[in-house]
């Protein structure tokens, strides 16, 4: 039911790059192909994202999950062009409705930017200025893609506040950032992310700096808003619980590379990547206290720079040389099984014994 | 905000008064502790011990520091009388002291320099926020190129250069080498606007290279610090044109640093002033306190640290004032 024609899209998209076997015409609404971002630094090249694909229709949400540091940010910010071409090297492509925006140019892309992708960001404190106030803010936001008039677009920006749940927006309008507790800014945040109606949403961990009971609503409203307008989400976090109830298909990602691609469902029913069980056993859940966390993912993310060699996990994984497979030399690609890509050695058939008989039981 | 300015004004005028009583201590003791009647330097050298008697007398120089700081204060209210040699002089209000080596008060003497300070101020510190805000702000989008680094020489010379140095420099090649400036006596801006600019020129730049470079500095050091801001991030992703991202949002946030500093700078600049004044023979403040010292010119010594000190503290209301204007976050608190 959900993630259509996910399994032509992966074995099609899960080629090394050279493979030469990309279709050339995108099919989905999103069609990140490839894509690379590396930094160059005094200390070496940071390849923050490496051979990263993944597909995403309208009306349909991704969830980007990953440690701190797998480069979810950087993929983000790479969709909406926001690397400066001095420090940052971006290749592969990434189509949005037909039209391939790392070979457009900078000012074709900065005229999507806002209007037809958006982007929440993390901390809605520091993200919006503190010098202005929150309709001033939204009013622009609106004016950059809209030839109106000032009354025009403070109207919508009131209309934008009370729709995103704020209560007497006419009055809130003229408050600033610092005035409004962080729910509501968060709130504020995401009207002034949609009131361009975008069709891409994109969401960096929306609700890290926010409580539980906060969290929840702004999810909600998330969703909401997505149905309302028939937007595609990209919903990025390092907590699978976020995604859980939210995300049609999820990507795992791992020093700058998916590890895991599939849909939702298969992601949480049968998972198949090391990495991805420990997330999983690491998902705080009512029922288990913290402490019994099942398969914690041990060790530290690895550098960006000198990334182990072979599987970029082999360092953490418990099942490291299982059964001869070469974790430590041959990097593992993506495309196996049929609605799943999974980057590891392990055999499928074993992956899933592993998973139904040894890990399954105590999650 | 009305509560807000109400703050700043009580604690500006406390502080005034603070400054004053112990601006006024300091010179009662000083002449005290260096073992020297006060009164000895109204009379002439060859005075007899009774004339400075006398003269202590009738100037309230033999009674109590408070009494004498009251009198003070009274005569800036109400002016005030003094009784000098056979006949009284009279020092109307605001008497700020009388100078008997100028035979005028100290305060129209102040009023008389103040136009040549204020404009080297005004005329100094436009070029030094022009320049410098834009030197700094190139520098910081330009960072690690070569017209970066030598700005930053540039400023890191502006700096360490002193202005006796910079001024006699400037002054020996534009004025008495080249001839392109005029050297002679200050002109007022009513009798001839361009004499009195071109007389003023070298001091504005001068004084502006010493202030310019520390904004340079400042203000990239801020811009770096904001473009890597998440707001700023914010901006663009919203779509707003680069320059736009720059000239407002960056741009707003860089100006709070700078209106503190410039605030604090138009405050000491009497000090700048001094040298600048003197370097190039302007017949301002700094030099009318120049010429106090060397003629032991009590009053007017007073008169003028004074006046240096109301400067900062209104410079300093002002910005605090500017501050609750520029962060509604100070303005709502
Ligand atoms: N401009 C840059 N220059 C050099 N390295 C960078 C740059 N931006 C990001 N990186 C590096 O790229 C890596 C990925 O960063 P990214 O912000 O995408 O992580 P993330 O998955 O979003 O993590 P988090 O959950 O902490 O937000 C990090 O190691 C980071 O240090
Ligand atoms: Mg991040």
């Amino acid at each position: 039911m959900k993630g259509k024609g996910m399994a032509t899209d992966l074995l099609a998209s899960g080629q090394p790059a050279s493979g030469g076997s990309r279709p050339s015409a995108p099919r989905s609404f999103l069609d990140v192909r490839d894509l690379r971002i590396h930094f160059n630094t005094d200390d070496g090249v940071v390849k923050a994202v490496d051979g990263l694909s993944f597909q995403l229709d309208r009306g349909k949400t991704l969830g980007i999950v990953g440690e701190s540091g797998s480069g979810k940010s950087v993929t983000s910010l790479g969709i909406l062009g926001l690397h400066r071409h001095s420090k940052a090297r971006v290749s592969g492509e990434v189509w949005l409705d037909g039209e391939d925006l790392i070979a457009a140019s900078d000012e074709r892309v900065r005229a999507l930017r806002g209007q037809r992708i958006a982007m929440i960001f993390q901390d809605p404190l520091t993200a919006m200025h503190p010098y202005f106030t929150v309709g001033a803010q939204i009013i622009e936001a609106y004016r950059v893609h809209n030839n109106v008039s000032k009354k025009v677009a403070r109207q919508r920006a009131i209309d934008m506040l009370g729709r995103v749940g704020i209560p007497q927006p006419a009055r809130r309008v003229d408050d600033y950032p610092h005035q409004f507790s962080g729910g509501m800014r968060q709130r504020a945040m995401i009207a002034m992310a949609l009131v361009n109606n975008p069709e891409l949403l994109i969401a960096d961990e929306p609700t890290t700096a926010l409580d539980v009971t906060v969290q929840a609503q702004i999810l909600d409203l998330i969703r909401d808003l997505q149905e309302e307008f028939h937007s595609a989400v990209i919903m990025i976090t390092h907590d699978l619980g976020v995604v859980a109830e939210l995300a049609d298909d999820i990507l795992v990602m791992y020093g700058g590379k998916a590890v895991e691609y599939g849909t939702a469902e298969t992601i949480f029913r049968r998972p198949e990547h090391p990495y991805a069980w420990g997330l999983l056993g690491s998902m705080p859940r009512v029922d288990r206290d913290v402490r019994d966390r099942l398969i914690p993912v041990k060790g530290t993310p690895p550098s960006l720079i000198n990334l182990p060699s072979g599987c970029a996990f082999h360092p953490r994984c418990p099942y490291v040389g299982y059964n001869g497979i070469p974790c430590r030399t041959e990097i593992p690609t993506l495309a196996e099984g049929s609605d799943h890509g999974v980057a590891c050695h392990i055999p499928p058939a074993e992956r899933q014994r592993i998973f139904s008989e040894d890990i399954a039981p105590a999650l | 905000m009305i509560n807000y300015i109400l703050r700043r004004v009580v604690t500006s005028v406390v502080l005034m008064i603070i400054i004053s009583v112990v601006t006024f201590g300091v010179f009662f003791m000083v002449p005290k502790l260096a073992g020297t009647n006060p009164a000895e330097l109204y009379v002439g050298k060859s005075a007899t011990p009774a004339d400075v008697a006398a003269t202590a007398r009738k100037l309230g120089l033999d009674q109590p520091v408070y009494v004498q700081y009251g009198r003070f204060v009274k005569g800036i209210v109400a002016g005030r009388d003094f009784n000098s040699g056979p006949s009284k002089t009279h020092c109307p209000a605001p008497c700020f002291g009388y100078s008997f080596r100028n035979d005028r008060p100290v305060f129209p003497l102040l009023l008389d320099r103040l136009p040549v300070t204020i404009s080297l101020a005004i005329g100094a510190s436009i070029i030094w926020l022009i320049g410098g805000v834009l030197a700094g702000v190139i520098s910081a989008l330009r960072r690690g190129s070569i017209l970066d680094r030598s700005m930053m020489i540039l400023a890191l010379a502006g700096v360490s250069l002193p202005i006796y140095f910079t001024g006699l420099l400037a002054q020996l090649i534009f004025v008495h080498n080249l001839h392109w400036l005029p050297g002679g006596e200050y002109v007022n801006f009513r009798d001839n606007p361009i004499g009195w600019a071109s007389k003023l020129l070298l001091g504005w730049i001068t004084l502006a290279l010493l202030y310019a470079a520390t904004y340079a500095r400042l203000t990239r050091a801020t811009m770096l610090e904001t473009v890597s801001e998440d707001y700023i991030r914010t901006a663009r992703a919203k779509g707003l044109r680069e320059r736009v991202v720059i000239g407002k949002h960056a741009m707003r946030s860089v100006l709070t640093p700078i209106v503190t500093i410039f605030g604090l700078d138009i405050g000491q600049l009497l000090g700048g002033a001094i040298l600048t004044e003197s370097v190039f023979g302007l017949p301002g403040i700094g030099r009318l306190s120049i010429d106090a010292v060397n003629t032991k010119d009590l009053p007017v010594v007073l008169g003028v640290t004074l006046f240096g000190a109301l400067f900062i503290v209104v410079a300093n209301f002002v910005v605090d004032l500017l501050y609750a204007v520029i962060d509604p976050r100070v303005r709502l608190a």
